[in-house]
């Protein structure tokens, strides 16, 4: 186990040192930042300060070793645009995508593997039917459509909903949270519905396609023939086998849905790292779009890390690393 | 009177039949590809010759007449432009994009992940791991930092939706061919002394494409859903060439002042698109799937 976790620590780092060399050489290759941050109306001298002043003028390469050596104290550049450091601009807008997604998520969770159960157990039959159409709208509907028509239903033809922003907040532990006020309350709703019936949907087809497979294996009906209660031999032995696949999808949307989130936060204007990362991306703001991939980056390094180790957790038949089988 | 089962052609048909909801979703496809494909010659007018755009018409509600008596059933958006061809040729663009990028995604995938179950060894290692990386990452955040990278433009976005979706292609075919390759029929092929290239192309690979054929009409409403979103986004498509998310994107900010329909038609056309294709790839993977064989 320490050894599997140490080879994937060497991995891990290995994968953001690429990431951050190829959204580098990237990152540098769009436009001119100077062009967009001095004023037109500047001259050649000036110009060129603005330019010696953001490190622009050095090669390429000692720019990337500048980086790195940064990077390798926890600093990842200054935001071009708000002369304040990348990571802490990054580390404000955290906690409101994490709100966001956590939120979105636990919606799909609570309400996609119950609603697959049954449509799983009863394919056939109406609510079976109507559930899965439902999942198939969701899967179909763009994110961002969604989130215009939950703005033009609820925000503009019946006024209950505010379209935009994060609403009051309420501190713990220092860190601002919504779901703690009525107001926040409200505008956290749509964004979380929005983001949420994606991964609702993914749960509801996964959940259902995985019990029409289960009730048809031998233990199924092995358990029903030993005179097991529905309830037990649901609860048990199918859920049980179904929970495997689930989880580890559940654990990689995580992931995802924080990426998704950016779609999500423009829409509703969610002060989130997602509308950050826009801005950043239209204004050429380069430190922060490389601060903000790698931040992500390593957020779906550490979820892939706990979801294989709770995947070995739930499945005694998976051993981690492939070295440890030996044993 | 039953239906002639002969031949899997015939019996693919009869089952793709059995369900309505996916006759309904075929239907509704085709109708949209002819919508596409005749765009120029349906349309009620060329939504992006300034010559026909009256700036007076703009904004105006569906159904409502215009100056010159004619009538706008879909109504117009901020430059006087008819919402109804204006989807029309963001349909064909949605499309083409869309199908474009499914088809060259289909031919890397296929070629590295065929490769890599035949050959095995450090090569297939290499593809793998690469796959994975790859596949760790949501596909809107890496086609989100190449378009930002890239800029505007149909080739851009072409390529960025290549490079994200060739991976899933050559997962599906390497594991449908390490299964494939061992089974007796290309032992068989291979004991009748036929070259490699035959053995893999003409036995190995029509046996994978089952599999191919459900994800690959997923993924083409993936990568019609990926492009409407970065377009929406601002990092697709130029607005010389509007597709979908864009007529959408542009009419979001006329949205909270009530002007609905610039915005939510083209998205009912999106929506439309993609869940036909959806209806039919949902049949397509019951038929396909063998573990469901009644």
């Amino acid at each position: 186990m320490l050894a599997y976790a140490i080879r994937r620590f060497g991995q891990s780092l290995f994968v953001l040192v690429l990431m951050s060399f190829l959204v580098f050489v990237g990152v540098y290759a769009i436009g001119n930042p100077v062009d967009l941050l001095v004023n037109p109306q500047a001259d050649e001298v000036e110009r060129v300060r603005a330019t010696a002043a953001l490190g622009l003028d050095k090669p390429f390469l000692e720019q990337y070793w500048v980086f790195l050596k940064g990077a390798a104290s926890g600093d990842l550049g200054k935001s071009f645009v708000y002369n304040v450091p990348a990571l802490t601009l990054i580390l404000d807008k955290l906690p409101a995508t994490i709100e966001l997604a956590f939120v979105a998520m636990v919606m799909a969770i609570s309400l996609g593997i119950p609603l697959g159960l049954v449509a799983g157990l009863k394919p056939d039959s109406f609510v079976g039917r109507g559930i899965m159409a439902g999942s198939i709208l969701g899967f179909s509907l763009p994110t961002f459509w969604v989130g215009l028509v939950l703005i033009m239903v609820f925000s503009v033809q019946l006024g209950w909903l505010p379209s935009n922003g994060r609403g009051d907040t309420l501190d713990v532990a220092g860190v601002p949270v919504s779901f703690l006020t009525v107001d926040g309350l409200a505008h956290l709703a749509m964004p979380a519905v929005n983001l949420a019936l994606f991964k609702l949907s993914l749960l509801i087809r996964l959940t259902r396609a995985g019990t029409r497979e289960a009730v048809l294996q031998d233990y199924v009906k092995f358990a029903r023939a030993k005179g097991l209660s529905q309830t037990r031999v649901i609860g048990v032995h199918v859920l049980k086998n179904i929970l495997i696949p689930i989880v580890t999808v559940i654990g990689l949307e995580l992931g995802s849905v924080i990426a998704f989130a950016i779609v999500t936060e423009s829409i509703f204007a969610w002060p989130g790292t997602g509308k950050l990362l826009i801005d950043s991306i239209n204004q050429l703001d380069r430190p922060v779009i490389v601060a903000y991939l790698l931040v992500i980056v390593t957020l779906f390094i550490v979820i892939n890390f706990v979801v294989d180790v709770l995947y070995s957790l739930l499945d005694p038949r998976v051993r981690l690393g492939g070295a440890a089988a030996s044993h | 009177m039953t239906p002639p089962v002969d031949g899997p052609w015939a019996r693919f048909r009869a089952d793709f039949a059995e369900s309505r909801l996916a006759m309904a979703g075929l239907a509704i496809l085709v109708v949209i590809l002819a919508v596409g494909l005749l765009a120029p010659f349906i349309s009620p007018q060329n939504p992006y010759d300034l010559g026909q755009l009256d700036v007076m018409d703009s904004k105006l509600a569906p159904g409502e007449a215009a100056a010159d008596g004619r009538t706008y059933w879909l109504g117009t958006d901020d430059q006087g432009r008819d919402m109804l061809s204006g989807i029309f040729y963001g349909l064909r663009i949605s499309l083409g994009v869309g199908i474009a990028s499914t088809v060259f995604a289909l031919a890397i995938g296929l070629v590295f992940g065929l490769v890599a179950a035949y050959f095995g060894g450090w090569i297939d290692t290499l593809i793998m791991r690469v796959v994975d990386i790859q596949l760790s990452f949501p596909a809107i955040l890496i086609a989100l930092v190449l378009l930002a990278v890239l800029g505007q433009g149909v080739d851009k976005i072409v390529f960025a939706l290549v490079t994200v979706q060739w991976a899933y292609y050559a997962r599906t075919v390497r594991s449908a061919a390490l299964v494939e390759r061992q089974k007796e029929y290309i032992e068989a092929a291979r004991v009748l002394a036929l070259s490699q290239a035959r053995v893999v192309f003409r036995h190995l690979l029509p046996n994978c494409l089952p599999p191919l054929i459900v994800v690959a009409t997923v993924q083409v409403a993936h990568a019609i859903a990926l492009e409407a979103t970065l377009s929406f986004l601002g990092l697709g498509l130029p607005i010389t060439e509007p597709s979908l998310g864009l007529l959408i994107s542009n009419g979001f900010q006329y949205l909270l002042s009530g002007k609905y329909w610039i915005s939510f038609y083209p998205g009912l056309a999106l929506l439309l698109t993609i869940m036909a294709i959806n209806l039919v790839a949902d049949q397509l993977r019951d038929i396909l799937n063998p573990r469901l064989r009644k």
